[in-house]
């Protein structure tokens, strides 16, 4: 899969990725809409067809699955980063995103291509590849279903 | 040897286990995210409802329709599947849970990322999503990768004016707010330590990204529940590899502040004294507790705040307490205002929100931008030093009103 790599830094907050002022509703288009807005306001609308690449500690702080949510609905493709917090990763897994770890980081510019493999557990940019660290085989029986609730409902 | 994580989780750091869930914890704001996941995962009904809590604290009571319809939504369906509800009033979920429901060696999973507080019982507790939550609901299991453990020392006694809170923010500053990713902590050392100081040091452990936070029960743990009418027994600690170990000289220590807008970001005081404030907020599940208010009614009892100052109690027991003892009280008429119970301005989604470069002092857990208000700073601290900062209007160290 391609995309156009979104750069972000260290300890983006799921706060950032949504704000809490936005969660009182069942809208998805509401959060997908509203997506970085803290952080960024003209993130929201550049996300379709992206990979969010990040630093260190991905998505810390609140529980909030409406952040991954927000990326899927906005069409994030994958999400890249030197490590993630780990309710957001596995909140993502469970929503369907594929998810890339590079141990000690990746040298990425804004707006890049780049390209991910959930099946070589790598990532490429401008002719650099990284290995991610691979995904347990439950985590990406989930992602190939979807997510866990398409997966749960298969399995009835 | 096992670490207690590993002894919980039944498997050695690394491995992917399967586990059932002894306490399975949703509240309003997740709760119905869960529920829609529940309903799209076409599960029909709960397994085990009596192990499924439902605490109504984040937005309460609901501060506008839309919020009024999914809360009674949720309320529906926890009623006809029969799951412990506790609704309005009745206090911040974690709290609720420390309150006789959870005991050691149980494996308790939130969908709160504070669900970590309760690995102060000595039980493995974390948090997740509302899918996973929802998962749980239909089959009352789930999967963990058994993390790796930080062995955090805590070593002797408190000086006056120093609290666990203070404790809280020495280690997250310490490791810093990704340093315990994926990793438990668990705290041990011959130290004073009891019940609602181990509350508040566990409940700060995901500040670290840590997966769970755990005390070994001991016999202040056993004393603690069996006044809730629960039996518990002391778990023996063995021999075990930690991946890092720290220790922490709680004599030495001082007031310390997370100040705005990382939880890290740990200072003493002693650096910020004299920065004026304009509001303090007391409360949360770091710092909600009866004991938290008591200390706080002490120190500005027959003396007025000169800043707004909310204070919310973290459950209704904590609440009544505050009554019958006076402490109540004091607070009120020292000039604060006093909130129903639940998380209250914490998340910044109904009252007691900042306005743009607006300064606050909160006992919560989390300074970050924009959290309790738009534009607004946040500093962090002890219910100690916001007692005091409350009667100086500024950031105060502890004790200068002496
Ligand atoms: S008091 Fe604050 S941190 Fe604790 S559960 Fe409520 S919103 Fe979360």
């Amino acid at each position: 899969m391609k995309g156009v790599a979104i750069r972000l830094g260290d300890d983006v907050d799921t706060d950032q990725i949504i704000a809490g002022r936005y969660l009182r509703t069942k809208d998805k288009a509401v959060w997908a809409e509203h997506a970085f807005e803290d952080l960024d306001p003209g993130l929201a609308s550049r996300l379709k067809g992206s990979v969010i690449v990040a630093g260190k500690n991905m998505g810390c702080g609140s529980s909030r699955e409406q952040a991954a949510i927000a990326l899927k609905e906005a069409g994030v493709i994958a999400v890249v980063a030197e490590s993630f917090a780990r309710i957001f990763f596995r909140n993502a897994i469970n929503r369907g995103i594929p998810m890339f770890e590079i141990p000690g980081g990746l040298t990425c510019e804004d707006g890049e291509e780049i390209s991910v493999s959930l099946e070589e557990s790598a990532v490429e940019i401008g002719g650099r590849r990284y290995r991610a660290l691979e995904l347990s085989e439950r985590m990406k029986e989930i992602i190939d279903a979807g997510g866990i609730i398409e997966l749960r409902r298969r399995e009835k | 040897m096992s670490t207690l994580s590993e002894k919980i989780l039944k498997g050695s750091a690394g491995s992917f286990v399967d586990v059932t869930v002894d306490r399975a914890l949703a509240h309003d704001g997740t709760g119905v995210q869960a529920l829609t996941a529940f309903r799209e995962m076409g599960a029909g009904t709960v397994t085990r409802p009596d192990r499924i809590s439902i605490v109504y604290d984040h937005i309460v009571p609901a501060n506008n329709s839309t919020t009024a319809d999914l809360q009674a939504e949720l309320r529906g369906f926890a009623k006809e599947n029969r799951i412990d509800l506790h609704d309005i009033g009745e206090g911040i979920c974690h709290q609720v849970m420390s309150e006789g429901i959870v005991t050691p060696g149980e494996i308790v999973v939130g969908a709160d990322s504070h669900t970590c507080t309760m690995g102060a019982f000595g039980a493995f507790a974390t948090g997740v999503g509302a899918s996973d939550m929802a998962s749980i609901w239909a089959t009352g299991e789930t999967w963990f990768k058994v993390p790796e453990t930080i062995n955090i020392r805590l070593e002797g006694e408190l000086p006056r004016y120093v609290e666990a809170k203070d404790v809280a923010l020495r280690y997250v500053g310490l490791l810093g707010a990704g340093g315990a990713t994926y990793k438990a902590i668990e705290f041990t050392g011959d130290n004073g330590l009891g019940m609602d100081d181990r509350l508040t040091i566990s409940n700060m452990s995901v500040e670290a990204g840590a997966k769970a936070g755990l005390f070994y029960a001991d016999d202040v743990t056993c004393r603690y529940l069996r006044s809730y009418g629960r039996d518990a027994v002391p778990q023996k600690r063995e021999d075990c590899d930690y991946v890092r170990e720290e220790i922490i000289q709680l004599d030495d220590m001082e007031p310390l502040l997370a100040v705005p807008h990382r939880v890290d970001d740990v200072r003493p005081v002693s650096d910020f004294e004299g920065t004026p404030l304009d509001q303090i907020f007391v409360g949360t599940c770091t710092n909600g507790r009866y004991g938290d208010l008591k200390r706080f009614a002490d120190i500005v009892k027959g003396k007025k705040v000169k800043v707004r100052t909310i204070v919310v109690p973290a459950s209704r027991a904590v609440l009544l307490k505050a009554v019958e003892t006076g402490v109540l009280g004091d607070i009120i008429r020292s000039g604060a205002v006093v909130g129903n119970p639940g998380c209250g301005p914490c998340l910044g989604a109904h009252q007691g929100v900042l306005g743009e470069d607006e300064t606050g002092l909160s006992t919560a857990n989390r300074n970050f931008k924009n959290r309790m208000g738009v534009g607004a700073k946040y500093f962090l601290s002890s219910p100690t030093t916001a007692a005091f900062s409350a009667l100086k209007g500024e950031i105060a160290l502890p004790g200068d009103l002496q």
